[in-house]
């Protein structure tokens, strides 16, 4: 009996030197490339830089006071969406993020001292911030895109923090999260921050242009854009050797962003681009909806021209990567009798479509309205998975100017799972390149996926 | 912005003086002054607004009057000299679709414009063009008969 | 909603009277008379001078233009057609050339006899007027047959009059009434004239063309919506969303750069916009930034109303009615017991609420739709001070009244608005949201039933019904004793006969929201509840519901007639495929005898298929078949929406539904065969404007029960329960 517990001993032992080893190799693997190591120039530190220093407020707004820039690049930085429950006071959180791993819902930040952060001091922000660490220093969860934060300036974060101390404080206890384990560990987060946070502030490259730098500092720094658009490795973390090729966060689909013609936006001009960023609409691409229409009504359709441009010009530069799963080429109009197009039986779908769709959307899929309303040509009609077609019709679509174009109205509440699921197949197969197969459970994980 | 404006109505010419974005359903009714399309809910959802534009049914309650360009406006007070408008309104009286009608200027808009383009509907036809049309009152049965006596078909 | 106090003594429901008469039958498809655009009533009504206006209800000039005054409003009933067919009946007026106006507010002039004022609800127009309408027609017909008379010189037994004209066979002359409009005017008004035999009938029974129709389809018909005042402006207005909220702070800096706004008014529980036009006053109020002072209902949602209501209705309530030995017959049988409740509705009529007002210091001018002229005009009196005859109420065309146009609220929150303007005229819209959520809702009910039964007879019945009373706020002399005579409506008068039963009725006011008649009223809960426990016992006696029910009508033939007809006419017992199934409503709502089946398929996901309506009505004389028929149509259709969709829910004190996307409505692609089969049985008229809303849940529930064999006891349908995903609540 002995031999075979000391042999097991020394064999026990054996085996975790080869797990840390592996474990090393691994994660040194996952950590993968940085956000902006794809440009191949040379990154500098920011005060070697020699051109307009991309980073703080567009120039029009050098001037400004703290508590100015602050607001313009909390907007940016797109905090207040993620702060504010629905329905809820603004920056004291409570709004759900819905994840593979549970449920986490964010905090108040507003300058409450007991609920907010109105005893953090300057540092205290900055750890937030750059490094996912509370004041009690407990570690944040990476739903906190301070992996992205952390290459905001100093300055920067604490202009937001001057902008964040004149709101009105409000009383909001946060709420419990409710993650599986081992993920509601949070002293994991110290183990994964190790690996997938660089801890570095933004390094321009100096080979660029002084746009394309702003754009990237804006694109990661601040708007986080990786953080939806790039998918996630095993750990979670953004694997930027396909960055901006498409993600899934909260129950919808953040398409393929790269330079890739079939998948990504390689056919969208530089003007389509600037007013999908700045109206939430671009002719003959779609409107944005969920996370992402809430991500240009509170922050991109603020931002100055110029920080567009420059965002427009970081993103074109991204390299191309196909995502096999998109169909390569996107469906022209439907015919405009309904008797012809798919041939697909679908009927429960083509009733929906026809009482509560038509009058906007047409049998063609162009909009007889307004081009706010034209489905042909948009991703999420030529996506197979049809999952944002099913979410737009859960929660609607509103544009954030307003000015005369239609808000799509949410369906929600009195269509049923599995009149959304046909009513996406059918729009999906009548305007799109390739039909969905949504399923009524399918529904009702994307309703549990988005609630808020 | 707002600018002055010609409109093509019912073969009248309007002008009008009116915001870019604002919907054709409260220029037709508030400015010009014809009353008969009406508004029900604001979001294309009930279809009581409709209007021809160049014989295309469309929600004016939704659609800016800047979309209009140089195309022909028709509305229920117009629609009766189309030949397809007059044969509907004629088969709505035959049958007594019409309850409170508050609904039915919309009704026999949508209508006219499916008679136009398909003289010989089917129900697959009728749901198609029709099922955008709220009624209240429940006048369905009577409008899908309506619209096959007006193409002449014999009523099922 | 501050209580409605009147002045005048309400009269309490009359006891529905049926009163014998023959039938005359025959389908005479007459030709269309145009409605003589009615919106603008030229001369007042009561300047009837050198006119022949014996009545409330008819004038005649010396041309012979003949004017009948409509006392009820058309809101797509048909009434307009039914009212002008039954006086110009008696009247032997031309038909074809009759020309109709609104009647003016004046109760004692055209009160409803039931209620007392003017009112247009409860699908009584046509029974409460009966008597009246003929009479009135009947004594005008004889003051101008005796004066054609005298002037002849001959018997008035000797002379005849048809459409329009007295002749004197005898002699071969003829007067018209035009030209004995003079010397009628002179003849003394006959106490008690007598009326037609029904078998004389020419208009009554036949199913003439509606007047109203043709302006509805050309476009010219002109609803409250539409009216059009010179100099007018277009206002929108938003009330605090928190029912009993006030307005706390409002910023209107970018509502005032808003391009066509003309003025911004602030009240202390609304706010309003005044523009050139509604798209101005909508972004105008769009642009304001309100804050809200929520008040003492912010917490109020679903759960807490139904936790109340369900509290509340364990307590006893008031005996509505009490018959036999209830306690002794629950002593003995197999006994059932069930509970079903129901949620709030909005009316959601097709036109918008909506007032147009001009407020000067001595007058006021109100242009809207609305089912109760006299109480617009006297509660507008009130709030301006103005005496009563300084407000003129001009009534329209209704597009939908449901109940919802029983309330004067739109036209006093227009005028409080016109009190802040310096007397242009001003047409104040509520957006489709605003309609939705500042509604009076059809109360949420809570229905508790139990029966016993010995050899398949239901020996002894005791219903309880708790909910909110209506009548105690809108009628408050007609609520007596803790009873509210709608609320126990269909439930003391059921068709089936029980030695031993007994309805009792708690009044149980929802916190907050704010409630009201909706078409169906009482009957819509009490026929719910009664024919779908009916259901219940019948399937656990192992018995078929219609053979059920048929064995307790034996003292009532015309429930048992239109039983066996729509059982025949459905195809009643036939096999159906799999999770299809039929479902029974026998009712005698509002005065008339009503059975329907609704034949629905459930699929796999629970989404409901209607496959076909059957719908057999005995309302005695059927004045015009055809508007009864489409009224069964469209009530089912009514009452189907609300079976399937119809919820208004509350959260955050504020109604959650806005629009048609979150209040959704039944569409033609859903609609199946509909057929009504008219019993002629000769009776008084009873009541059918809303029959329908009243008929179609409970058939379609009972159809479910039998496609599925869940019993579902609560409303809109569960289609996770249908689909076995959820549990039947019970
Ligand atoms: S008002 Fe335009 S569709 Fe309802
Ligand atoms: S006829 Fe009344 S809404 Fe259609």
């Amino acid at each position: 009996m002995g031999m075979k517990r000391r042999g097991r001993g020394k064999r026990f032992f054996v085996v975790v030197i080869v797990l840390a080893v592996v474990a090393a190799g691994v994660a040194f693997y996952l950590k993968g490339p940085g956000p902006t190591d794809f440009s191949g120039g040379q990154k500098v530190a920011l005060s070697d830089y020699k051109d307009a220093n991309p980073t703080s407020v567009p120039a029009s707004m050098k001037g400004d006071d703290v508590v100015k820039r602050g607001e313009y690049l909390t907007r940016a930085a797109d905090c207040m969406v993620c702060h504010t429950a629905r329905g809820g006071p603004q920056f004291a959180g409570g709004y759900a993020l819905v994840l593979p791993v549970g449920t986490i819902y964010s905090t108040n930040i507003t300058p409450d001292k007991a609920t907010g952060i109105g005893n953090y001091t300057d540092q205290d922000f900055l750890a937030a911030m750059h490094r996912g660490v509370r004041k009690d220093g407990a570690r944040l969860y990476p739903a906190m895109p301070f992996a992205s934060y952390t290459y905001m300036t100093d300055d920067d974060a604490l202009a937001i923090k001057a902008y964040l101390f004149t709101l009105a404080p409000v009383s909001a206890p946060a709420r419990e999260n409710a993650l599986t384990f081992p993920f509601n560990q949070r002293w994991l987060m110290a183990a994964w921050s190790g690996i997938f946070n660089a801890d570095a502030r933004f390094k321009p490259d100096a080979s660029k242009s002084a746009e394309w730098n702003r754009g990237a500092y804006l694109s990661e720094a601040l708007a986080h854009c990786g953080e939806c658009h790039t998918p996630r490795n095993l750990a979670f973390a953004m694997n930027n050797r396909k960055k901006f090729a498409g993600s899934e966060t909260g129950g919808w689909r953040a398409y393929n962003i790269t330079a890739d013609h079939d998948s990504g936006v390689g056919q969208w001009s530089d003007g389509e681009l600037t007013a999908y960023l700045s109206s939430g609409h671009a002719n003959g691409h779609g409107s944005a909806s969920g996370p992402m229409g809430e991500a240009v009504a509170e922050s991109f359709s603020r931002m100055t021209p110029e920080d567009v441009k420059a965002i427009v010009a970081y993103v074109r530069s991204v390299p191309a990567t196909n995502s096999a799963d998109l169909p390569a080429t996107l469906a022209p109009p439907a015919p405009d009798s309904h008797k012809e197009g798919i041939a697909a039986a679908n009927a429960h779908g083509k009733q929906v479509f026809e009482g509560a769709c038509q009058s906007c959307h047409a049998w063609t899929g162009v909009s007889d309205i307004s081009s706010y309303a034209t489905l042909t040509g948009s991703r999420a009609i030529n996506d197979p998975s049809g999952n944002n077609v099913a979410q737009i019709v859960i929660s609607g679509s509103t544009s954030p100017d307003r000015k005369g174009s239609p808000d799509m109205p949410a369906f929600g509440d009195t269509y049923s799972n599995a009149e959304i699921a046909a009513v996406a197949n059918y729009v999906t197969a009548r305007f799109g390149s390739k039909a969905s197969s949504l399923t009524e459970n399918d529904v009702e994980t994307l309703r549990r996926q988005s609630a808020r | 912005m707002s600018q002055s404006r010609q409109l093509k109505v019912n073969g009248e010419d309007k002008t009008v003086d009116v915001p870019d974005d604002m919907p054709l359903l409260w220029v037709l009714r508030d400015v010009i002054g014809l009353t008969g399309t009406k508004f029900g809910c604001g979001i294309a959802q009930c279809g009581a607004c409709t209007v021809h534009i160049d014989g295309r049914p469309v929600r004016s309650c939704q659609f800016p009057v800047s979309a209009v360009g140089d195309r022909a406006i028709t509305t229920i007070e117009g629609v009766g000299k189309t030949p397809a408008g007059a044969k509907i309104q004629k088969a709505w009286l035959d049958e007594e679709v019409v309850q409170c009608g508050y609904c039915q200027s919309g009704q026999i808009m949508s209508a006219s414009a499916l008679l136009a383009t398909t003289p010989k509907p089917d129900d697959s036809d009728i749901n198609a063009a029709m099922a955008g049309n709220i009624c209240r009152c429940g006048t369905y049965v009577r409008i899908r008969t309506a619209i096959k006596r007006a193409a002449g078909e014999p009523i099922a | 909603m501050s209580p409605m106090t009147i002045d005048r003594d309400g009269k309490t429901l009359a006891r529905r009277t049926f009163l014998k008469g023959g039938i005359a039958g025959g389908f005479l498809l007459a030709f269309h008379v145009p409605l003589h655009a009615m919106n603008e009533s030229t001369a007042p009504l009561d300047d009837t001078t050198n006119q022949f206006a014996p009545n409330a209800f008819i004038r005649i000039d010396r041309a012979g233009k003949t004017t009948l005054v409509m006392p009820q409003v058309e809101m797509g009933q048909g009434v307009y057609t039914s009212i002008a067919m039954i006086l110009a009946e008696e009247l032997d007026a031309d038909y074809s050339q009759v020309a109709l106006e609104h009647a003016p507010p004046n109760d004692k002039l055209y009160g409803n006899p039931v209620f007392g004022i003017q009112v247009t609800g409860n699908s009584n127009s046509i029974r409460a007027f009966w008597k009246p309408l003929r009479s009135a027609g009947a004594s005008a017909r004889a003051m101008l047959v005796s004066a054609a008379a005298k002037q002849w010189k001959v018997d008035p037994s000797s002379c005849t009059a048809k459409s329009g004209n007295v002749m004197h066979a005898a002699s071969n002359r003829t007067l018209s009434y035009g030209a004995l409009a003079d010397a009628a005017s002179k003849e003394t008004v006959p106490k008690d004239p007598p009326v037609k035999d029904p078998k004389d009938f020419t208009l009554i029974g036949k199913p003439l063309k509606r007047f109203d129709t043709p302006g509805k389809v050309d476009g010219s018909a002109i609803y409250g919506i539409d009216a059009m005042v010179p100099g007018m402006r277009f206002a929108t207005l938003a009330a605090s969303p928190v029912f009993g909220g006030k307005v706390a702070h409002v910023d209107d800096t970018a509502a005032k750069l808003v391009p066509g706004v003309h003025k911004i008014i602030v009240l202390d529980d609304m706010v309003a916009v005044v523009g050139d036009h509604m798209w101005a006053a909508k972004c105008g109020l769009d642009a304001l930034k309100i804050t809200w002072d929520h008040g003492a209902n912010a917490e109020v949602n679903s759960d807490a109303i139904w936790k109340h209501l369900r509290e509340a209705s364990a307590k006893d309530g008031a005996i509505a009615k009490s018959q036999g030995d209830v306690g002794k017959a629950f002593a003995s049988g197999e006994k059932f017991n069930a509970v079903y409740e129901l949620p709030f509705l909005a009316h959601a009529t097709m036109e918008p609420m909506n007032c147009t007002v001009q407020l000067k210091p001595d007058s006021c001018d109100i242009w809207q739709g609305t089912q109760v002229i006299s109480r617009v005009q006297q509660t507008v009196a009130q709030l301006t001070g103005l005496p009563v005859e300084k407000v003129t109420v001009h009534n329209h065309l209704i597009g939908g009244g449901f109940g919802r146009r029983l309330e004067p609220d739109m036209a006093l929150k227009a005028v409080r608005i016109a009190q802040k303007l310096d007397g242009e005229p001003v047409k104040v819209v509520w957006t489709r949201e605003e309609d939705v959520q500042q509604d009076v809702y059809r109360p949420v009910y809570r229905d508790e039933i139990s029966a016993t039964v010995t050899d398949n007879k239901i020996v002894g019945w005791k219903y309880k019904v708790s909910g909110s009373s209506i009548i105690a706020r809108w009628l408050p002399p007609a609520f007596q004793k803790g009873i509210d005579i709608d609320a126990i409506d269909s439930a003391i008068d059921m068709p089936y006969e029980f030695p031993n039963f007994q309805v009792e009725y708690v009044r149980v006011e929802p916190p907050a929201v704010p409630t009201g008649f909706w078409r169906g009223v009482g009957p819509n809960n009490n026929v719910f509840a009664i024919e779908s426990f009916m259901d219940e016992i019948a399937r656990k006696l192992g018995k078929d519901p219609i053979a059920f029910r048929l064995g307790m009508l034996e003292k009532s033939p015309r429930f048992k007639a239109v039983l066996d007809l729509v059982a025949q006419k459905s195809n009643w017992g036939q096999a159906l495929p799999k999770r299809t199934g039929r479902g029974v409503c026998l009712q005698p709502s509002f005065g008339s005898f009503i059975a329907t089946v609704v034949e629905a398929e459930v699929d796999e996901s629970g989404e409901v298929l209607l496959k076909r309506i059957n719908c057999a009505v005995d309302t005695g004389i059927a004045v015009n078949p055809d508007t009864i028929v489409a009224q069964l149509q469209g009530g089912l259709i009514f009452g189907l929406t609300a079976a399937l969709y119809g919820e208004v829910t509350i959260e955050g004190g504020r109604v959650k539904q806005s629009n048609f996307h979150n209040y959704r409505m039944l569409r033609i692609d859903q609609i199946p065969p509909i057929d009504v089969h008219l019993v002629q049985s000769g009776e008084a008229p009873g009541g059918i404007g809303e029959t329908g809303a009243t008929a179609g849940p409970p058939a379609l529930r009972n159809a479910l029960f039998a496609a599925t064999g869940i019993p579902l006891r609560r409303l809109p349908v569960d289609r996770d329960v249908l689909a076995g995903r959820k549990q039947p609540w019970a």
